[in-house]
Order: structure tokens, then C-alpha cells, then sequence
């Protein structure tokens, strides 16, 4: 018999393995820290939408609302002269919760389709206004001129990304472990339930969409810390941030990773942001119709992801071990 | 121009129409599969592909385009449906929106690759260009000619809806799918059937709409808001409500554009949160989606 044992918050050797990879990254290909320090920004806006999509099963196709918020707010304190760099992930983290604890309360109500309209309204409505709001914002130029302090008042963002590779390592590692402590917590185990059973919840006496709003504005959070580590690492912030096609495409890579699995939301994230420098080097139209292609190929043959693959195949081999050994005996 | 509160509400139903002619299909999909079908803008760009490339290349009259339009994004319809959506009826809601956007990038990419990103030409009939005065306004006589194809289409799908035998059975269909079946009506079928009628009006919505909403290969994604909204607030699988919704979203819009510029289209997208939030089922809503 195979026993289920709950998650007791040990680290797997593998899951050691897994962050000893980035490291090694920063020694071995020093060329590539800037798209790698992109994979962190992304790893963790993607960990933040696998806490609200793939634990609470709350979908969203308006995340990138708090991912520019969030970059918005520390690109514009930058830009203005407030350039330490930790307070102003702080600030981008405080405007993005907030934001993400006023539309919960939108979000929580109604049906599937309801938040992915009410989620999508927002995102678009946060995207206008930023094309609105020239004059703070800089529309389609972008935002420039951000200056960023050294970090710690010791490390100065440096030309070949090496600052910036290790501080989005680290502030990645820091929201994973938060996570990882999240989901692993009672209050995770609810969001699970309200996720395999809304209905059911209640009648365990779970207050469901207060569950959801915490989830939801944690998630908000998070997404605002990556949007920030963006704009500083950058040191630009363009309205791509707030688009539409980020949302998408970050849909894409928790999918394409295996929702609710965190490490799904980092492997994820790594692949399509590799896939992309490679293939939208050659053609950027190109890019859009393989993703496409990718998208309607794993919906109707590979759900689950990478990591779904992954632990089908363990499955596989733990349930032919014993049987195995049966034969022996 | 625009130059009065008549002329904009000419306008804005005018817009609203053509909205409606495009939507309306969407809404009997989700109403009908509940199936969250985001790719729906492609087959109203398919369509105005095709009638640009009939127009434009082989010389085939408007007139005769808008049929070809119809014809080509409802087989379209046809065969996706038959061979790809029919398998994610009972997915969830996030496969379905997976697979559909999906689709839009593919048929966005593809109209990229075939026709280049930039906005489609399409020259009018003399017939239809110019201003008609009517009640002591100048209306662009376009305008009109949309306005009266979509009140024919419209009276056309109301009295197939409302007086044939496929219309009862799609109406059953809406209201009890097992109830349907067990009935002995060809849910499979009328499922098919529906989706090509719905594709196909798209189509000839985005052929008849080239001139007001413009064509290029980022139109599915541009408008697919504006489709949604009309089902969401409409409530899915409801004609009149999609109807009401198209014309207080065209009327919004364009209202909202000529009157207060400045705001743009942050208008429809507060409207839309706001409509969501105060009606999760929509204001004709048979069922909360």
C-alpha cells in the first residue's frame, strides 16, 4: 500500500538540487544573467498566479494588473529619486496588495467566467490608464531615467547583471520559501478544498471568499514584488508590463510548468523564457504561432505540464517497484 | 461627422449592431456548450480576410463577398468544432480558455504571415458611399445599409430560433441538454450546427465591419473584449439580452469616445467590471455561468 503522508515542510534533496541550479548558472554562464534574471522576475510573477490558480483554483486572465502595479510603483520612486532598491519592492508589494484586496472582493463573486471577465476588465482597465496617464507614467515611451541605488549600499547594479541576477535570486527564494510555508499551512490545505470542492467548504465551516480574498491579495503581492524586481533590474518600466499578452502568456507558463506544484510555476517560466529568446530571435510572428500551437496541443494532450509528466512518471515507477519485489518474495 | 447627440446615437447603434452580429454567436456557444470560447474574434477576422481577398484580388463585387464571408468562417466553424472544441465540452473552464487563446495566437500569426500586420483596404460600392439625408440628418449611407442587413439577419434568426424544429431544439437544448438527448434530439448535431451558423455570422459580421472596425491580424484580440462583454452582460445563450447589451456597449462606446475622449475606452472596461459585479448572470441570464 502506498501511504500518503501530509507535507511536513522538509526539503527534498531534489528541491536542493533545484536551487543549486541558478547558482551555478551565475558561475558557469556569466553571459546569460540578464535573460536569467528575467527567468526569476517571471519564475516568481508565474509562483504567484500557481497560488491563486493552482491552489485556490481561482482563474485570472488580468494578473499582469499587479505585476505592472508593482512595477509602476518602484519604477516611478526610482525615477524620483527614492532609488533603495529593498524599500521600493516593499512599496511595490504594499501598492499591489492593496490593489489585489480591493478587486478580491470582485473577484470572489460569481462563477468561472464572471472572474474571468471581472479579472480581464480589470487588467485592461489598469492598461488604459496607464496609456491615460502620460504624464506620470510616460503612456507608450515608457517609463525611463529610473535610478536605482546600490544595493545594501554596497553592490551597485552593474552592466553585465550580476547584482541583478543575485538580488532576484535571492528575493525569489525568499517569496518560494513564503510560499512554500503557505501552501503547506492549514490555511493552504483550505485552499485546496475551496479548489476541489466549493461547496463542500463551508459546511466544514471555512469562510470560502474570505479564504480567497487573503489568497488572492497574497498572490497580488507577490506579483507587484516581481513587477518591481523588474522595473529596478531594468531600470525601465514600458507598458507591456500592464498587457494583456503577459497575462496570457504567463497562463501559458504555469500550463506549460504544472499548476499547483510552485516548481511547476519556475520550470515553467525557465522553458518558455528560453524557448522565446531562441525562437523569437528568428521571428517574433513565428513565436506566436508556436505558442499558440503549444497551448492547444497540451489542453488536449498534456495536462498537467512538465511537472504532471514528471510525477506520472514517478507514480509509474513506485507503483512497479513493489510490484517488483511482491515477485521476488 | 459626427456632429449631435442623434448623429452619435446613429452611431453607436450602428456599432452596437455589427457587435451584435458578431457576439451573437459566442453567446449561443457559451449558452449552448457553456464553453468559454475566446477565439471567437478569429472567425470574424476569417471572415473579413476572405472578403478582402475576393474583393481585392479577384475582383468580386461587395455584394457577392459577403456571402463568401459567411459561408467561409462557418465552415471554418464547422470542421473546428467537429474535430477540435466538441472534444473539450465537458474540460474545465481554464482548458478551454487555454485552448482558445490558443487558437486566437495561431489565427493571429497566421494572418500576420499571409497578409502582414498592417490594416486591410476595402473599397465600397458607389452605391454605398456618401450621405443619405434622412429626417434632416446626414447618415452615412454604409451605415444605413449595415443597419438594415443586421435587422434582416436579426428578424431572420428570431424567427429560426422562435418557429422552426432546429430552432426548438437548440432552444432545448439551452435550457436541459440531458433532457434534450432524451428526447431523442441530436444534441451532437445541433452543437455542430449552431457553431457554424454562429462562426459563420461572425464572419460576416468582420467582412460587413472592415469598414468600422477595421481589419488586421491583431482584430481578434482588439474586440474580443467587446464580444465577451456582450454575452457576459447579455447573459449567455440569450438573443435579446445580447441584443440590449450590443446596443448599450455600442452606444457607451462611441458616447464615451466622442464625449469624453480623454477617459477612451476605460468607459467599457469600468462599465464591464461594474455590470459583472451587479449581475453575475447577466441581464437576460437563463443560466449562472
Amino acid at each position: 500500500m502506498m501511504r500518503h503522508r501530509l507535507a511536513d515542510g522538509r526539503w527534498h534533496p531534489a528541491e536542493i538540487v533545484f536551487w543549486l541550479m541558478p547558482v551555478a548558472v551565475f558561475f558557469l554562464l556569466p553571459d546569460y544573467l540578464i535573460l536569467g534574471s528575467q527567468i526569476l522576475i517571471t519564475g516568481l510573477f508565474a509562483l504567484s498566479l500557481d497560488l491563486i490558480l493552482g491552489y485556490a483554483g481561482v482563474v485570472s486572465l488580468g494578473h499582469a494588473a499587479f505585476f505592472g502595479l508593482g512595477a509602476y510603483t518602484a519604477g516611478l520612486l526610482g525615477a524620483h529619486g527614492w532609488g533603495e532598491p529593498i524599500s521600493g519592492l516593499l512599496a511595490a508589494a504594499a501598492v499591489a496588495a492593496f490593489a489585489g484586496w480591493l478587486c478580491s472582493f470582485l473577484v470572489v463573486r460569481g462563477g468561472d467566467l464572471t472572474r474571468l471577465m471581472v479579472t480581464l476588465g480589470i487588467g485592461l482597465m489598469l492598461f488604459e490608464a496607464a496609456n491615460k496617464a502620460a504624464f506620470l507614467t510616460g503612456g507608450v515611451d515608457g517609463l525611463s531615467g529610473v535610478t536605482m541605488r546600490p544595493l545594501l549600499g554596497m553592490f551597485e547594479f552593474d552592466l553585465y547583471g550580476k547584482t541583478a541576477y543575485l538580488y532576484s535570486l535571492a528575493v525569489l527564494f525568499a517569496m518560494f520559501v513564503l510560499v512554500r510555508r503557505i501552501v503547506a499551512s492549514p490555511f493552504g490545505l483550505s485552499l485546496r478544498g475551496v479548489r476541489e470542492g466549493a461547496r463542500r467548504m463551508p459546511a466544514l465551516g471555512a469562510n470560502v471568499p474570505r479564504r480567497l480574498r487573503v489568497a488572492f491579495t497574497v498572490a497580488a503581492a507577490i506579483a507587484g514584488v516581481a513587477g518591481g524586481l523588474l522595473a529596478q533590474t531594468t531600470q525601465f518600466v514600458g507598458m507591456d508590463v500592464l498587457g494583456f499578452p503577459r497575462s496570457a502568456e504567463l497562463l501559458v507558463m504555469l500550463v506549460l510548468g504544472g499548476t499547483g506544484r510552485l516548481y511547476g510555476a519556475l520550470i515553467g517560466a525557465a522553458l518558455f523564457m528560453i524557448a522565446q529568446d531562441v525562437l523569437a530571435g528568428i521571428n517574433p510572428v513565428y513565436w506566436q504561432f508556436w505558442i499558440g500551437l503549444l497551448l492547444v496541443l497540451m489542453v488536449l494532450y498534456a495536462r498537467g505540464g512538465v511537472m504532471g509528466a514528471v510525477s506520472a512518471w514517478m507514480a509509474r515507477r513506485r507503483a512497479v517497484a513493489p510490484r517488483e519485489h511482491g515477485a521476488d518474495a | 461627422m459626427i456632429s449631435s447627440l442623434p448623429g452619435v446615437l446613429f452611431d453607436g447603434v450602428t456599432y452596437g449592431s455589427l457587435l451584435f452580429l458578431i457576439s451573437i454567436g459566442l453567446s449561443v456557444t457559451m449558452g449552448l456548450m457553456n464553453f468559454v470560447n475566446l477565439a471567437h474574434g478569429a472567425f470574424a477576422m476569417l471572415g473579413g480576410y476572405v472578403a478582402v481577398v475576393l474583393m481585392n484580388r479577384l475582383g468580386v463585387p461587395f455584394l457577392a463577398a459577403l456571402p463568401a464571408a459567411f459561408a467561409g468562417a462557418a465552415l471554418a466553424g464547422w470542421i473546428l468544432e467537429r474535430t477540435l472544441y466538441r472534444r473539450l465540452y465537458r474540460a474545465s473552464h481554464l482548458d478551454q480558455v487555454l485552448f482558445s487563446i490558443g487558437l486566437t495566437f495561431m489565427a493571429m500569426a497566421g494572418a500576420t504571415w499571409w497578409f502582414g500586420p498592417g490594416q486591410q483596404p476595402v473599397v465600397l460600392p458607389a452605391f454605398l458611399i456618401g450621405q443619405v439625408r434622412v429626417a434632416g440628418l446626414d447618415l452615412g449611407a454604409y451605415r444605413l445599409f449595415l443597419l438594415a442587413v443586421v435587422i434582416v439577419i436579426t428578424l431572420a434568426l428570431g424567427w429560426l430560433v422562435a418557429r422552426t424544429r432546429f430552432g426548438a431544439q437548440v432552444r432545448a437544448a439551452v435550457d436541459n441538454q440531458q433532457a434534450a438527448s432524451g428526447l431523442g434530439i441530436d444534441v451532437g448535431r445541433v452543437f455542430s450546427l449552431t457553431f457554424a451558423l454562429g462562426s459563420g455570422l461572425a464572419g460576416l459580421g468582420g467582412g460587413l465591419g472592415i469598414d468600422v472596425l477595421g481589419l488586421d491580424p491583431a482584430f481578434p484580440l482588439k474586440y474580443m473584449v467587446y464580444f465577451l462583454l456582450v454575452v457576459a452582460v447579455g447573459g449567455a445563450g440569450s438573443i435579446r439580452g445580447s441584443l440590449v447589451a450590443a446596443m448599450v456597449l455600442g452606444v457607451a462606446d462611441v458616447a464615451g469616445k466622442y464625449y469624453v475622449p480623454a477617459v477612451g475606452a476605460f468607459v467599457i472596461y469600468a462599465m464591464m467590471v461594474l455590470l459583472l459585479v451587479a449581475f453575475p448572470a447577466g441581464l437576460y441570464g437563463r443560466r449562472a455561468a
